[in-house]
Order: structure tokens, then sequence, then C-alpha cells
């Protein structure tokens, strides 16, 4: 029986040390508090038993074959910038950190692509590809995030508006799987109907199904203007309407993003950070690339016709890097300015289709008045994925807070599903959304999530307790 | 109240090309946009003019190209825009460029208050403001990081010296520089560039001016010569600071300290 895991002892770990350096292993006394929760303490906080830092796949095939034998549980750890408590020891075992595999291995201009280590930062990876002339476009925001992780939690960001999610720019994984065992998933093709497309379950797969060593990713060309409109409204009915509007235009825009004017006062309150507009109640931000500016001036023209056609108030043109720093400042300091407001948060990370998005913002409010929990709903209204943050006030008890975000969670998520959405859109589900999973996708589709995750993690030595749980088999629960 | 602001058009990136047989900027084939530190002028004129009443002109000296940048400034909503565009205004160094802007002040019949921001992005002296007040014989006041009072009798405002804050009041005509930050500058609104299509910017050559003595103005009347200009050198220095929490935060105190950033 695979559950319970056998317990970290000094026999193990003098194995350990025998394929791993000495400075390179960290017992559970000394591993630093950070590494015990990622970027969302409130999902858990767990200790590892034991640190392990690796520098090439060979190491992570010799510390997952001997896991494998020992069931002993592990979890890969990249920056822990994640939001869905995904990258910590939930059961113990070994904390595996692949930061120091951060080699970028080189950009390949003839089949523009870059390959690199997991463990180089999504910063690195981009400016690799720009200092080579190129383009790497998922950015979510959280720049110093292993590329690695990013692959693994399929991240999105603003920009999947035009140049869709992590996903679409993997050509090719490198992995150990929990046997030891290493194997490629894909390699540098544009194409490929070889069988299932196994890349695409490893992509978003949070460290459940097998640990990345390489990583392949597309590039494009980079566009040579990027400008940003700020469309002031005097409703955000009017705000979020406008949004499928600007979809049917005869270009696709960049990003489009929405803010109201409470996210723009806590993040001057809090941050200093002020908006170049304070006119008005709710705003969309739309992000516009071109390659000149004759096409620019026209694309302007068309969605500036379009916003103001749907009811807004003006269209404000940010047509340089400085004019875009004092938008895009404030829209990056949202989440720092929520926490500063707010004594605890719980995220909802839905998805619903782009055309319901009006309608989900409205069932947000309605629900936020029914429980008494400040919520406030910002992000990407352009791919439909709303970051509901549920915001904790001082005259609440841990007690009513606990209570009435669950029963907000509840709702919302019913309110995503009957729009025709999904549970998480770019945060994942890691511990944070685990038992909303079941009752959210059915009991057929979890059956074949914990399927998929028997056949890759017989032992459920990897990352167990994250994305499925699979207690109906008597193996680790939830 | 009727106020002008000076503006400049820069290259629209701070990897500037240098000519090295001249010594001067290459400007062509550069994308090119109002000095940053101008859109600061620029939302402290609008916003002086919304709360007193009075006009906004938009005053630069430069090529003709420079009339693209007033459509913004048109944008952004100043109600006039007059571009001294001259041959023989080639060449100015501050002493010169500061001479010309002044006399195009006198030309357009002076200015209850003149703003500029606190210095260009290309020039980099921070002199023009301070050099155009002194030529019109009016008071001015540099870097003046917010206001404290604006009325029709005068201008209260505060600047951060060396050590200290003052706060000074002077009666119009008057000029300050403003540094950034005293507000975020509005962005340019589509729907003005919509009203102010047919607005017409305003070009003044050196024969409308009322100065015509050739030697104050262009190369001639510029007695700064530069001896060679080059990109300062990028620095790449990395300092790694060991310890815990408490001590690296007292060192990186010390180190900004030492290197006077705090």
């Amino acid at each position: 029986m695979p559950f319970p895991y056998h317990k970290i002892n000094g026999q193990d770990i003098a194995h350990f040390r025998t394929i791993i350096g000495e400075e390179r292993i960290v017992e559970k006394e000394a591993v630093k508090k950070e590494y015990h929760h990622d970027e969302m303490p409130e999902y858990g906080v767990y200790a590892p038993d034991l640190l392990i830092e690796a520098i090439n796949k060979e190491e992570i095939s010799q510390i997952m074959k001997y896991a494998y034998e020992k069931n002993i549980p592990v979890t890969v750890r990249g920056a822990g910038t994640g939001l869905a408590g995904g990258a910590t020891c939930k059961y113990g075992g070994i904390l595996l950190s692949v930061m120091k595999m951060n080699r970028i291995l080189g950009v390949d201009m003839d089949n523009m692509t870059i390959t690199t280590e997991p463990g180089a930062l999504l910063s690195e990876v981009a400016d690799a590809a720009s200092a080579a002339g190129l383009f790497y476009p998922p950015d979510p925001g959280e720049r110093t995030a292993s590329i690695g992780g990013t692959v693994v939690t399929n991240a999105g960001g603003m920009r999947a508006v035009k140049y869709g999610v992590t996903r679409d720019y993997v050509r090719a994984i490198e992995a150990v799987l929990p046997d030891g065992e290493i194997v490629n998933f894909s390699s540098n093709v544009v194409k490929n109907t070889t069988g299932y497309d196994l890349k695409d379950l490893v992509i978003g797969s949070e460290g459940t199904l097998c640990i990345l060593t390489q990583v392949t990713l597309k590039l494009i060309a980079k566009p040579k203007l990027t400008w940003s409109l700020v469309i002031p409204y005097d409703s955000i009915e009017h705000c979020i309407s406008t949004v499928p509007k600007l979809l049917k235009m005869s270009f696709v825009p960049t990003a489009i993003e929405f803010t109201e004017t409470d996210v723009l006062d806590m993040v001057e309150k809090h941050l200093n950070k002020r908006f170049p507009d304070r006119s008005s109640d709710a705003y969309l931000i739309v992000m516009l690339d071109a390659n000149t500016k004759e096409e620019m001036e026209k694309m302007v023209e068309e969605a500036a016709g379009t916003a103001i056609g749907a009811g807004a108030k003006d269209v404000l043109i940010s047509n340089t890097a400085e004019r875009s720093a004092s938008v895009w400042s404030v829209r990056a300091g949202t989440l720092e300015g929520l926490k500063a407001d707010s004594l605890s948060q719980e995220e909802c990370d839905v998805v619903v289709p782009r055309s319901k998005i009006a309608e989900y913002v409205l069932e947000a409010k309605k629900i936020s008045k029914k429980h008494g929990i400040r919520i406030v709903t910002v992000g990407h209204a352009g791919d439909g994925n709303i970051h509901t943050e549920l915001l904790k006030d001082p005259h609440l008890t841990e007690q009513e807070w606990k209570v009435n975000t669950h029963a907000c969670l509840e709702e919302l998520y019913a309110v995503s599903k009957r729009l025709g959405g999904q549970l998480s859109g770019e945060h994942g589900i890691g511990i944070g959304r685990l038992e909303h999973m079941r009752h959210f996708v059915g009991e057929r589709m979890y059956r074949l999530f914990q399927s998929v995750k028997m056949v890759f993690d017989d032992k459920n030595i990897l990352n167990p307790g994250k994305v499925v749980a699979l207690d109906s088999k008597g193996r680790c629960g939830a | 109240m009727k106020i002008i602001v000076c503006i400049k058009q820069v290259p629209d990136s701070s990897d500037v090309a240098i000519d090295p047989e001249s010594g001067t900027l290459i400007r062509m084939g550069q994308n090119a946009k109002t000095n940053p530190y101008d859109l600061y002028a620029i939302e402290t004129a609008l916003r002086i003019r919304d709360e007193v009443g009075g006009t906004v002109t938009a005053l630069t000296m430069g090529p003709p190209q420079a009339e693209e940048m007033m459509r913004d400034a048109y944008m952004m909503g100043v109600d006039e825009t007059v571009v001294m565009s001259d041959r023989k205004f080639a060449g100015s160094d501050v002493l010169a460029t500061s001479y010309t802007l002044s006399q195009g002040i006198k030309m357009l019949e002076g200015a209850d208050l003149i703003i500029c921001g606190k210095q260009t992005t290309d020039g980099d002296t921070a002199q023009i403001g301070p050099a155009i007040a002194e030529h019109l014989d009016i008071p001015h006041v540099a870097w003046v990081k917010s206001l404290e009072e604006v009325n029709d009798r005068f201008i209260a405002v505060v600047h951060q010296m060396s050590g200290h804050v003052q706060v000074s009041e002077m009666p119009y005509p008057c000029l300050i520089t403003v540094d950034k930050d005293i507000f975020v500058p509005r962005l340019p609104s589509y729907k003005t560039k919509l009203s102010t299509r047919e607005k017409e910017v305003r070009f003044l050559s050196f024969a409308d001016l009322p100065d015509k003595n050739l030697s104050r103005f262009g190369i001639i009347g510029s007695p700064t010569q530069v001896d060679k200009m080059f990109p300062p050198e990028a620095a790449e220095g990395q300092v790694h600071i060991e310890g815990n929490s408490v001590e690296k935060a007292n060192r990186l105190v010390a180190l900004l300290s030492e290197a006077k950033i705090l």
C-alpha cells in the first residue's frame, strides 16, 4: 500500500548524500520558512522533511528511483510564486528545487525556438528571446516565476487574448517520471499526430505527473510598437459590454483588462501609484501591437470608434514608454494594493465565456452583498478570466470570514458553471481549489483525472494531494 | 490667466546615436516624442487653467516636424500651439535657445505664467527655464514639486532645496520649472484629437521676432562648444549582501547612504 508514505530517516539522507552534493541537501529544521508555502500561505503551510536542490536530470532520476522504491513523496519547487498552494509538501517528504537548473541552452533561429532548463526565470527567457530579436509572449505578470513553473501551471496572463497561453508555445518537454525514467514528450516539430498528445497532459499538470528537466518553447517575431488605450466609462455594465465588440474588430487586441475606481483608490492609497485618469467609475485598458505607426494609427481609429460607439466617454492614448508605465504600473500593483487594503484574501480565478463576463461580474456583486464579504473583480476581461478577490475587512471575525467566504466561493463557482465557465483560468487547482474540483467537473470527469494521475504516478508520490484526490482507492486523500 | 508652456521634441529612445564627426545627436530616422518632463509642465498648466480660467499656449523651438508634437499637445488639451522654426536657429546652445524662446514669448505679448519641465532627456542641462526668465527679467523658481496656492494675484510653490523645502510666492509674470511627479500627466484624448483636427499650429521664424540681431541666435549666438559627446558607460556592477534579514537591511542602508542615494 503506497499510503501512508515512508518517513525519511537518517539512512535515506545518507543515501541522498551519495547522489547529491552535501551543500545541496537541507534537513527539515534548517529549511527556510519560505519553502513551507507559496504566495498563498492561506492554502496551507507545510514543512518538507528534506530540501534537495538538483542540478541535472541524472540527479533527479536517481532521487526518483529511490523515492519510488521507498515510497517517499516528492514535490517539485520552482520560484514558489504560485497562487494555488501547488508547490508545497502537503504530506512532507522531499521538496525538490530545480532553481539551480537555470541554464538557457540556446535560441534556435532556424526553428524560432528557445530551449531552457526549468529553473530559468520567465524574465530571463523573455530577455534571451528579445536579445535574439524574437518574442516570448506569455506573461502572467509574475516575471520572477520559473519557466518550468509556468509550463506545469499553463500560465496565462493578459496577452492571452492575442497570443494564447503557455501551452501554445511548448514544443517539447524532457522530464523524469515518478519511477526515475527520463522521457521526451514530443520534439521540436510544429505538428505531431504521433499517438496521444501526452505533452499537453503534462502542461498544466502542476507537478503531479512528472518532473520537467528541459523545455523547448516557440518564439515569434517581436512587434515593433506597443501602445495602450485607456477607455473610461460611467458604468461597469457599459465597460464590460464593450469587450465582445472589441473582439469582433478587424484585428485582435493584445490585451483587454478592466478595472474599477475602488481598485485604483486602493493602489493609490497604499502604493502611491496614480492612474493618469480618475474621472470615471470603470475603465478598460486595451493593449495593441503593430509593426508600423500607420498600422497602429488605423487600429487606434477602429478601437476608438468601437468603444465610443459602445458608450465609452473617451479613448485616451498611451503612445510612449512613460505613458504606458503610468498605466500599467497601476494595473500591476492591483494584487499588492488589495492585499494592503484587507486583513486576509481569498481568490477566485474562474474563467467564463467572453460573452458572459458582464453577467458574471454583476452576479459576483450580488453575492458580495448577500454574504457581507467585500468582493473586487479585476483582470482579464479580454479572455473571460475574471480575478474575483474576496477581501477580509476588520469587522469580520475569523469564523464569519471563513464561513462567508466559503459560501461566496460555492456560489461564484456555481455561477461560473451555469454560464459555461471553468473553475480556474490560470492559477490552477493546487490545494486551494481542490475541495471544489469533484463537484465542479462531475464524477465521471473526476475519475478520468484520477486515472490519468495513476497512469503516470501509480504510487502517488509526485506532489500528492494536489489537483486530484485519490481517496476512493484508499490512497492519500485531499 | 495666460500660461505659456515651453516644450521640446526629443528622440523616442534612450539609446541615442551620436554623429562621431560633429558630436551632435543624430535625429534623422528616429521616432520622436514630447520630452517626458514637459508632460508634467503641460499637466500643471492645464490644471491651473481649469482652476482659475485662462489659456494655455505650448511653445517650442525646433524643426518643422515638431508640428506632430503640437498635435499631441492639442490632444492633451492646450488651447494654442506655436513652433519657432528657422534655419537661423540651428545649432543653438542653452543661451541662444533660451533667448530665442524669450523672443517668441515677447512676440506672443508675454504671459502671466511660464511653465517648463525641469530638464530634457536629450540635452539634460535643466537651464533653459531659468535662462528664459532671466532674458525676460521676471522671477522664477526651478524644480517645483507642488503648488501651494494659485490665484489671480500670485502663485505659491513648494520646491526642494538641498537639505530643506522652501515655499516661495511670486507675483505674475513669473516662470516655474516643475519636477516630475508634481501630477500624473493626462493621456492624449481621442475625442480632443477629433475636435482639434482643424486647429492651426502657428509657425514663427526669425523674421517675425522683435530682435533682428543675428549674433544672438543659432550657432553664431552660441558660445558653448561641444568638445566631445559620448554615451555614459552602463554600470553593471553587482553587490551580493549576505546575512540574516536584519544584517542585510543594515548593510543595504549603509551602502545606499555611502552612494548618497539615501
